[in-house]
């Protein structure tokens, strides 16, 4: 077998000899194009993940000829296209590797169970973008960029996210690196990828698909999670003061975010707690910001619609010398992996508090969540937080060690009759039906440290034994099943124990809990409070 | 549409306000609202319930009785207009319209 640089050596001067020299390819003749790159069993790399997508080259990568090119094995964040899976169904493609599949989840899971999808693993992004570096290698890697120049110079900006993690992989890995561009430019904004590590470019005929999947809308809180922002605010936030902290991507921290300027001020947080943090720029801090209680933001991702505002902020957000938003998500997921606190939510949790949001009719997968909401074994000692929560973790132990704070906000129902609380996670029938050696679990029980909802807020770090956790899950998971069987006894001594704690416990009224006391109560309150900088996308202006 | 009315034995605690009646929440989706009235029942606290959905009442009954373990209610109706609202928003809901009464 040849080589990878002489197979890529070979696949250049194929191209050159039907396109001619230079990088850039014709959009029209993309398909003829990559049919020239791409040989049969090859592992493509595509760009996507929960917010960019590489929405024109997947198109092309699913018009090839499967006669000439089949057996690939497709590896990327986020199966969020159907064309992804169209790639399956028209035999080009035979195993996956991916972080997340979202969108695309339901139909995964069915076409796994019917064989025409092969999984190679569900991983952690971290854990994907590593094996890019070893057993993953690329063989062609598809980005996507928003300019390009004929050099190969590539301008991400804003949504850079994990396109620095593939170019390396792929362009020191002996790949071929292949970017759709929204723009041709004779001289690149700022250069985001240094055009040796491409080699090639297509402008492509529309502006490639950005999901703003961090814009919560405030008018869409209600009273139920206002009390769990609350509750958490106060046992957790208050108590053991974080600094450094990322927030998963869901309405419940969106309200502790919307908390921080009126509650979190009366808590005393500002400026000895939530100063840093790892996450995208979510219009949902911008109260926060406004109100002096950030300095500084590292940004995994970019957010629609905030470029201006961000722009404003250069010593909060990471800022190109152009002015624009660098986001990284390879480093951004190690930020918030060594953060002080995680706080996420999830779709299911077992009595031991490990979740999943992987269930039998949806292979979602997990994004960020398992390396943001993993104990990191740091060696710091100059965090307050980690130390505290370190000493009641390790209380007795011959070695002490701090712990990092892993919280999972949920609310006891997903909806009408679907509890979050299940005595098994159906990731246990993902594993069987998907031929997985374990079941994808997002976040293992022994990462958490508390667990909060609306009946309360568990400590898991004061757990001596597992029957005492299983009971703290128990005894905060409402009228679940799996809360409903809970040993009333036991509850009760964990509560006099301060490891339940009940809205009653931390001296919150009920009747104080109201949305008057988020700071934004809509989407037109969060542009009020950027000064106009903000300008959200269509689908979320309703004025 | 489900209606039906559920008594329990109440705790120590009487209403002390001299308000007729405290409201709280709206009928809207996933929400209801709730009038909750002082009222001599000799000891008992009474709840009345509209829903729009039907079959459910042993989840109510369970959200009541941990309402009444948590606050020691008693002489008190409670008057319920129900738009599928989920155990956790019934709790809160209850709480807020006990807390106007004391």
């Amino acid at each position: 077998m040849p080589d990878k640089q002489t197979v890529r050596a070979e696949k250049l001067a194929a191209v050159a000899k039907v396109f001619g020299p230079g990088k850039v390819i014709p959009a029209e003749r993309a398909v003829e194009f990559l049919e020239l790159i791409i040989r049969s069993g090859d592992r493509i790399l595509h760009e996507g993940d929960n917010q960019k997508q590489g929405d024109f080259l997947a198109e092309q990568l699913a018009k090839m000829d499967p006669k000439k090119i089949h057996g690939l094995k497709l590896a990327l964040s986020c199966i969020g296209l159907p064309e992804h899976l169209d790639l399956f169904e028209n035999g080009l493609a035979e195993v996956v590797d991916f972080a997340y599949a979202g969108p695309q989840g339901a139909r995964l899971a069915e076409m796994v169970a019917n064989g025409t999808v092969k999984i190679g693993a569900v991983h952690t992004y971290v854990e994907l973008f590593a094996r890019y570096f070893n057993e993953l290698r690329p063989d062609v890697a598809c980005l996507v960029s928003i300019e390009a120049d004929a050099e190969g110079n590539l301008y991400t900006g804003s949504n850079t996210e994990e396109t620095p993690a593939l170019v390396e992989a792929t362009a020191f890995g002996g790949g071929i690196v292949v970017v759709q561009a929204n723009k041709l430019a004779d001289k690149v904004r700022r250069t985001d990828i240094p055009g040796e590590w491409v080699d090639f470019v297509i402008e492509s005929p529309k502006p490639f698909h950005l999901e703003p999947l961090f814009t919560k809308d405030p008018a869409l809180l209600d009273e139920t999670r206002i009390l769990m922002a609350m509750m958490a605010m106060k046992a957790i936030y208050a108590k053991y003061l974080p600094k450094v902290l990322n927030h998963g991507v869901g309405f419940n921290t969106a309200a502790i975010e919307l908390l921080l300027p009126t509650y979190g001020e009366e808590l005393g947080l500002k400026g000895r707690a939530c100063t840093h943090w790892a996450l995208n720029p979510h219009p949902t801090m911008i109260p926060a910001i406004e109100s002096g209680f950030v300095e500084t933001i590292a940004c995994i991702g970019g957010e629609v619609g905030m470029e201006a505002y961000v722009a404003s902020k250069p010593d909060i957000f990471p800022l190109g010398h152009d002015g624009s938003l660098r986001s990284n998500r390879f480093y951004g997921q190690m930020a918030g992996h060594y953060a002080d606190m995680f706080v996420g939510a999830t779709l299911q949790i077992d009595p031991m508090g490990n979740s999943s949001t992987v269930t039998a009719a949806r292979l979602a997968g997990f994004g960020g969540a398992p390396n943001f909401g993993a104990e990191s074994r740091s060696r710091r000692h100059l965090s307050e937080a980690f130390i505290k929560a370190g000493a009641e973790a390790h209380a007795g132990e011959s070695m002490p060690q701090g712990r990092k704070l892993v919280v999972q906000m949920v609310e006891t129902f997903q909806g009408a009759g679907k509890p979050t609380f299940v005595e098994q996670l159906e990731a246990w029938d993902a594993m069987k039906s998907a031929g997985f050696a374990l079941p994808p679990v997002m976040i293992y029980g022994d990462d958490v440290s508390h667990i909060v909802t609306e009946e309360g807020v568990a400590n898991l770090l004061l757990c001596r034994t597992d029957a005492e956790r299983e009971q703290a899950v128990r005894g905060v998971a409402g009228f679940t099943p799996v809360g409903l069987k809970r040993d009333h006894a036991m509850v009760a001594n964990l509560r006099d124990r301060g490891i339940i704690q009940r809205a009653e416990d931390l001296g919150i009224r009920k009747s104080d809990v109201s949305r008057d006391r988020l700071a934004a109560r809509s989407i037109h309150d969060l542009v009020r409070w950027s000064g106009g900088l903000y300008n959200p996308p269509s689908r979320f202006r309703n004025w | 549409m489900e209606h039906f009315t559920c008594d329990f034995e109440g705790g120590a605690k009487a209403p002390q306000t001299t308000k007729p009646f405290v409201v709280v929440g709206v009928v809207a989706s996933s929400n209801l609202e709730i009038m909750a009235q002082p009222c001599d029942l000799g000891g008992k606290v009474r709840f009345e319930v509209s829903t729009t959905v039907a079959h459910f009442e042993e989840a109510w009954r369970a959200v009541f009785a941990d309402f009444i373990e948590r606050n020691q209610p008693r002489d008190v109706l409670f008057s319920i207009n129900d738009f599928a609202a989920i155990p956790p928003v019934v709790s809160l809901r209850l709480d807020q319209a006990w807390e106007g009464l004391v």
